[in-house]
Order: structure tokens, then C-alpha cells, then sequence
């Protein structure tokens, strides 16, 4: 299957999966490689600079000449928090490329709309490749590509919920106006969840929680990686159209019967 | 010479480098990022960059998240 590309970035996985929220780090390494991703978003905090940290950083545990790592700007509610952010990622060391969320308010963890526009402005002039997280408005997202989005990520529900893909007209039609890749983004609960997404043409889905929240981790990984393939193909396919009323599969001439 | 540091006061002495802050605390330096009054400090300059009083420090890493 060809390779997902968002400028320089080449992936060889449709599926981009988050670091956050796992029962213990051995599940998450194993989920990763259930889970065929390229790419491990991961989140920027203080050091704890209390206790000389014996335990492993999330650095030892990613390899990177197997995965990309997308840092995020997440846990930001202003666009100086979040370039910030996104500047100290950079400083880490881990190239261009940024997952921008400016999130509204605590309880919804909606994005801000408004904000994330100024950011990705702000940020796409300091060259950096932005994943611009936003919510499934047709307007949102281009005025994000006409901002200098690298790609946008749509939301297909709020972030942790699981509720899958709940406008899947608005992806369609942001899939259709876009010239950058659309990547879901938040919401995916299970399995058929990536497929929509992919059916409705999304260059990529990204997830955490569907993942490592699941009674199995390992196991839904594995069932997110064929989800996502099988909705790929679909798409390519080119699948049959909604029908009102049934068509037989059968030939209708040449019936013996009455 | 007071300066909060991750979000907490601390007392430094006059003179007292990035590169000093980080000594007793952070192992390998290449897995943080440091930011002075909202300004990232590169990490050639942590021995050189001296912190002044009132000065807000960030040591940031690499967490898990979505």
C-alpha cells in the first residue's frame, strides 16, 4: 500500500498512535507493534526534578529507527502555550513536524478553533510541519490549510470517548476540498470506527485511548491495524452506490419457476 | 537570589548557571529542553547562561500522550 505523506514525512502505516494512558510500558511497546504504526505522537511536561528518575524515560522506549515521534502541543489552552510547546519539541531534537491542539476548555477538550488558526499561522512561518487538530467544520479545515497546515486531523468526537466517527458527512466533504492530508483525530472507540474513516477517505487515522484504554491492548491494535487496511482498500475500490430499493444478484430471465 | 524552577521557588546563589540547575537533577541532558522566561535556552549555552533573580525556569522532557 503506498505510503502516507505529509511533506518530508513518509509513513509507511496509515495509523499514527499515542503514548498516553496504557496499563504498564511493555503493553504499550507491544501495542505499537500490534498496531503496525510508524509514528507515536507523545506530549511535552516538567521534569520531575525531585526524584533522579531510575525509571525509564519514554525516550528508552521507542525506537527510533522504527517510529517517527509527533510530539503534541496537548494540555495547551493558548497559542503562547502552544508555541511554546512546539518550540521546545523542536529544541528536543525532534524535527519539524507538530501535532497542534489548542483545546477550549477542560471538559469538552474540544479544540479551539480561532486559536489553533493563529498558531498554525504563527508556526507554519517558523517552518514547522503542522498537524493542525481541529474539529469537523468544512470551513475550519481549509481556512487551517490556508493558514499553512501540513495536514489537518479533524476530530471524529471528543477526545477519550470512543463515540467513533460522528459527522461522517463533514469528513467526506472536508476529505473532498482538501489538498492536504486529512488525518481523524480523537474519538475512535474500536475497530470499525478506523474503517469509516478511512472509507470516507481519510489519509490517516490517529488514536490513544481506543487503544490503550481497551480490556487488551495488544489485541485491538492488531484489529486497528486490519481496520485501517481494510478501510483503505474499500476506499480505493471504489464502492457501490446507496440504493433506495434492492437490486437481485440473481438473473431475472430464465426462471423456471412461477 | 530567589528564582522559581518547574514551578517552584528556590534559592540560588549569585552566579549560578543553567548547566547548575540541571547537575543534581537530570542525568541526560539530551532528553530535556529548557525554557528561560519563555525562551527556549539551547543546550550548548545551559553552562553559560547565568539565571537572574526572579528568573522563570522550565525543564521540560518527553511524556506519554495522544
Amino acid at each position: 500500500m503506498e505510503p502516507l505523506r505529509v511533506r518530508d514525512l513518509v509513513l509507511q502505516s496509515r495509523l499514527i498512535v499515542g503514548s498516553g494512558k496504557y496499563p504498564d510500558p511493555d503493553t504499550m511497546v507491544r501495542a505499537w507493534e500490534a498496531s503496525g504504526t510508524r509514528c507515536i505522537t507523545v506530549a511535552l511536561r516538567r521534569v520531575d526534578l525531585h526524584h533522579e528518575r531510575d525509571d525509564k524515560n519514554l525516550l528508552d522506549l521507542i525506537d527510533r529507527g522504527r517510529y517517527t515521534i509527533l510530539p503534541n502541543t496537548a494540555g495547551c489552552y493558548t497559542v503562547e502555550d502552544a508555541l511554546r510547546t512546539a518550540r521546545l519539541a523542536r529544541e528536543l531534537g525532534l524535527g519539524e513536524a507538530v501535532k497542534l491542539e489548542v483545546i477550549a476548555d477542560e471538559e469538552t477538550l474540544l479544540p479551539h478553533v480561532a486559536a489553533t488558526l493563529e498558531a498554525t499561522r504563527t508556526l507554519a512561518a517558523e517552518d514547522f510541519s503542522v498537524f493542525a487538530y481541529t474539529n469537523d467544520d468544512p470551513v475550519a479545515a481549509r481556512a487551517l490549510e490556508e493558514a499553512g497546515a501540513a495536514a489537518v486531523m479533524p476530530l471524529g468526537a471528543p477526545i477519550g470517548s470512543g463515540l467513533g466517527i460522528l459527522n461522517p458527512t463533514n469528513i467526506r466533504l472536508i476529505v473532498a476540498r482538501a489538498k492536504v492530508p486529512i488525518i481523524v483525530d480523537a474519538g475512535v472507540g474500536t475497530a470499525s470506527d478506523v474503517s469509516v474513516a478511512m472509507e470516507l477517505g481519510c489519509d490517516a487515522v490517529l488514536l490513544n485511548t481506543g487503544i490503550a484504554r481497551a480490556k487488551d491492548p495488544v489485541r485491538m491494535a492488531r484489529a486497528m491495524r486490519l481496520a485501517c487496511e481494510a478501510g483503505r482498500l474499500a476506499w480505493l475500490s471504489g464502492r457501490i452506490p446507496r440504493r433506495e430499493h434492492a437490486s437481485p444478484t440473481s438473473p431475472v430471465e430464465g426462471r423456471f419457476t412461477s | 537570589m530567589r528564582i522559581v524552577l518547574n514551578g517552584e521557588a528556590r534559592e540560588v546563589t549569585e552566579g549560578t548557571t543553567v548547566g547548575a540547575l540541571l547537575r543534581d537533577t537530570v542525568r541526560d541532558r539530551s532528553r530535556i529542553a529548557v525554557e528561560r522566561n519563555r525562551e527556549i535556552v539551547p543546550r550548548a549555552a545551559y553552562d553559560e547562561v547565568v539565571v537572574a533573580e526572579g528568573d522563570e525556569v522550565e525543564v521540560v522532557t518527553l511524556v506519554g500522550g495522544g
